[in-house]
């Protein structure tokens, strides 16, 4: 009887089109709007993942974020230094300064001074150059996405067409000069400003000059030692609080997801798709049933069995919420790729299909049930009153 | 033909036994009686027809008899089993094993095709879909549609969809054929086929048919005529006797 149940669902093609619109609208709205946010999430915190060398962050205790900058003493990074179980600690400055292009463009930009000495915390992908060129007078590498976008040179001074920024180009940070050593591939920043990597010592040239300087310090700890214990040292020796990578992520994430309304945003589309595919596509499929209702009960008084015609509805609800879903994923998928990431945020992480799907189930089942219970309420009887 | 086959009945194997048959449909605090003990003995190999006027209670009458519906008071044999006696699992089974049924409105799926429409009864069954089809197909040829089995059953006269729902009714050879006003969407002539079809096809020694219909132009086709009023069997005619009382 399952081939019929499957039949009498493609039989009534306006319908089963409708419902596979409705759950693959839904399933795309789902997906597509939780992959944006996450995407546009993950920008929050790229900067720690970009930086893998450290086991901790040790920022002012008021900072709630990563961007949220509280600069620190330089005695700090001492201070740091000094505390049993820290293998090295290095400073480094963060902040947001104008850099001035030669054709006359102002661009507000990220600028990341790592640690002379160590250069730890500098670019995760060099494309051109090297980091170790940041050892060089006036260095600083470039984002990719950068060069090719807010520092494309318009009006390049060799003349010519215009062009994106290169090695050998100046800019000019805070009226001094920069030259471009290196392109580097950096995760985007939330507010996708142009990321510059220089050293901490060139970056406190570059930045207006202020009592505290190091806007925080990267610290690893010695091998073997208890992380706890040396993040309870941080705090009593020199006030500051020290978070490990996992950490300093969750607490920008929960920064955002708390302090902004991003969230709601977002999750009001999602539960409008949510609601998109229960009024379409569920109560499509409910009446879907009931049109079959004389059908059903004609199969019950000829002996199905209750069990039977659940198998049924079972079934018709299971095969159309699979192919929604896949079409409403593969759309989403479609787009993810279509899109180039630097203009907008999406990243699928496997949870997102997951949650679509577990959406999709419930509204099928939820429509499905409410078929099932009418067909199970069914006398048999009533397929002789016409 | 009818009234012939009706000399013998008494000596054959009685297939439908009804005594004092009680129904009450409760609604809130409405109560409406529908049957007030309604008797009927119908024998294999018979066809019979039941008469009367809307709401005498004979829709209510065949499905207690076929095992549809549940009734309040009276004793009721099937070929010797009592429908009611048996759970809801057994009895769904019983009617899938015993009983065949052709609808006022046919009831035919209209995504399937004629030839899946009627192997149903046996896919339930459990035989396999291939076989039932191929039976199917068979079954209609027995019925006129031979060559049409592919027809979607939309694509059918009224007439021939119902021709359809006989084949299907037959199609698992059950010994008991309910037919419910099977002529009433149908003019007269094709009416009068499609009964001649159920005579033709459905009479069989082991087998009885019931027949509601308020149609007197196919009672010539019946065995017995029973005219139900108010809840009761009222007379019985023979097609040749029609003024023969209970």
């Amino acid at each position: 009887m399952y081939s019929f149940a499957l039949k009498m669902l493609f039989g009534d093609s306006a319908r089963f089109y409708g419902m596979l619109l409705g759950l693959a609208f839904s399933t795309l709205l789902i997906s597509q709007q939780a992959s944006i946010f996450v995407g546009l999430m993950s920008r929050t915190f790229g900067f720690i993942t970009d930086t893998p060398e450290p086991d901790l962050w040790i920022v002012d205790p008021a900072q709630r974020f990563l961007d949220d900058n509280k600069p620190l003493r330089s005695t700090s990074v001492q201070r740091i230094r000094g505390i049993t179980g820290i293998e090295w600690a290095v400073p480094l400055y963060k902040g947001l300064l104008v850099v001035n292009l030669p054709d006359g463009k102002r661009q507000m930009s990220q600028i990341i001074g790592i640690d002379d000495g160590s250069l730890i915390a500098a670019p995760p992908f060099m494309l051109e150059g090297a980091v170790t060129d940041l050892r060089k007078p006036d260095a600083i590498i470039v984002d990719e996405r950068a060069t090719r976008r807010e520092f494309k040179m318009e009006h390049p001074p060799e003349g010519g067409a215009p062009r994106a920024l290169r090695i050998g180009d100046t800019l000019e940070l805070n009226d001094r000069r920069a030259e471009v050593v290196g392109i580097c591939k950096a995760t985007q920043t939330f507010q996708s400003q142009p990321v510059i990597y220089t050293t901490y010592s060139r970056a406190s040239e570059y930045a207006p000059r202020e009592r505290r300087m190091v806007t925080m310090i990267l610290a690893k700890l010695e091998p073997g030692v208890d992380g706890a214990v040396v993040r309870a040292a941080i705090s009593d020796q020199t006030g500051l609080s020290a978070y490990s990578s996992d950490e300093f992520t969750e607490k920008t994430l929960s920064y955002w997801m708390r302090e902004t309304g991003i969230p709601i945003n977002f999750g009001t589309a999602i539960v409008l798709g949510f609601f998109v595919g229960v009024a379409v596509a569920g109560q499509m499929f409910y009446n879907f049933v009931l049109d079959n209702l004389k059908y059903f009960g004609a199969m019950k008084a000829m002996g199905a069995s209750r069990g039977t015609l659940l198998g049924m509805v079972s079934l018709q609800a299971l095969t159309v919420a699979i192919l929604g879903f896949g079409i409403g994923i593969g759309i989403t998928s479609a787009f993810g790729i279509s899109v180039p990431g630097e203009r907008l945020a999406f990243r699928m992480t496997w949870q997102i299909p997951l949650i679509a799907a577990f959406a999709v189930s419930l509204i099928c089942t939820a429509s499905a049930a409410l078929g099932m219970w009418r067909v199970l309420r069914l006398d048999p009887a009533d397929v002789f009153q016409g | 033909m009818g009234a012939d086959a009706a000399h013998s009945s008494s000596d054959r194997q009685c297939a439908v036994s009804a005594h004092g048959i009680e129904k009450v449909y409760v609604a809130g605090d409405t109560q409406v009686v529908a049957l007030r003990g309604a008797d009927l003995q119908v024998h294999c190999g018979e066809i019979v027809m039941l008469a009367g006027p809307s709401g005498c209670g004979k829709t209510s009458f065949i499905s207690i008899l076929a095992g549809l519906l549940a009734r309040d008071g009276g004793a009721l044999e099937v070929f010797g089993q009592d429908p009611q006696s048996l759970s809801t699992e057994a009895r769904t089974a019983w009617r899938l094993r015993n009983v065949g049924f052709v609808f006022q409105q046919f009831n035919l799926i209209p995504t399937l095709s004629i030839a899946e429409n009627v192997a149903i009864p046996l896919i339930l069954q459990g035989i396999d879909r291939r076989s039932a089809i191929a039976r199917g197909s068979e079954m209609l040829g027995r019925v006129g549609l031979g060559g049409r089995e592919r027809s979607s059953p939309t694509r059918l006269s009224g007439g021939q969809q119902q021709r359809v729902a006989i084949a299907r009714a037959l199609i698992n050879s059950p010994r008991i054929l309910v037919c419910d006003e099977p002529t009433s969407a149908l003019d007269g002539a094709t009416g009068l086929r499609v009964m001649e079809l159920v005579a033709a096809q459905g009479r069989a020694p082991d087998r009885a048919v019931i027949v509601v219909s308020h149609d007197d132009r196919i009672y010539h086709l019946a065995d017995r005529i029973i005219h139900m009023d108010d809840g009761r069997v009222d007379r019985i005619e023979k097609p040749s006797q029609r003024t023969t009382h209970a």
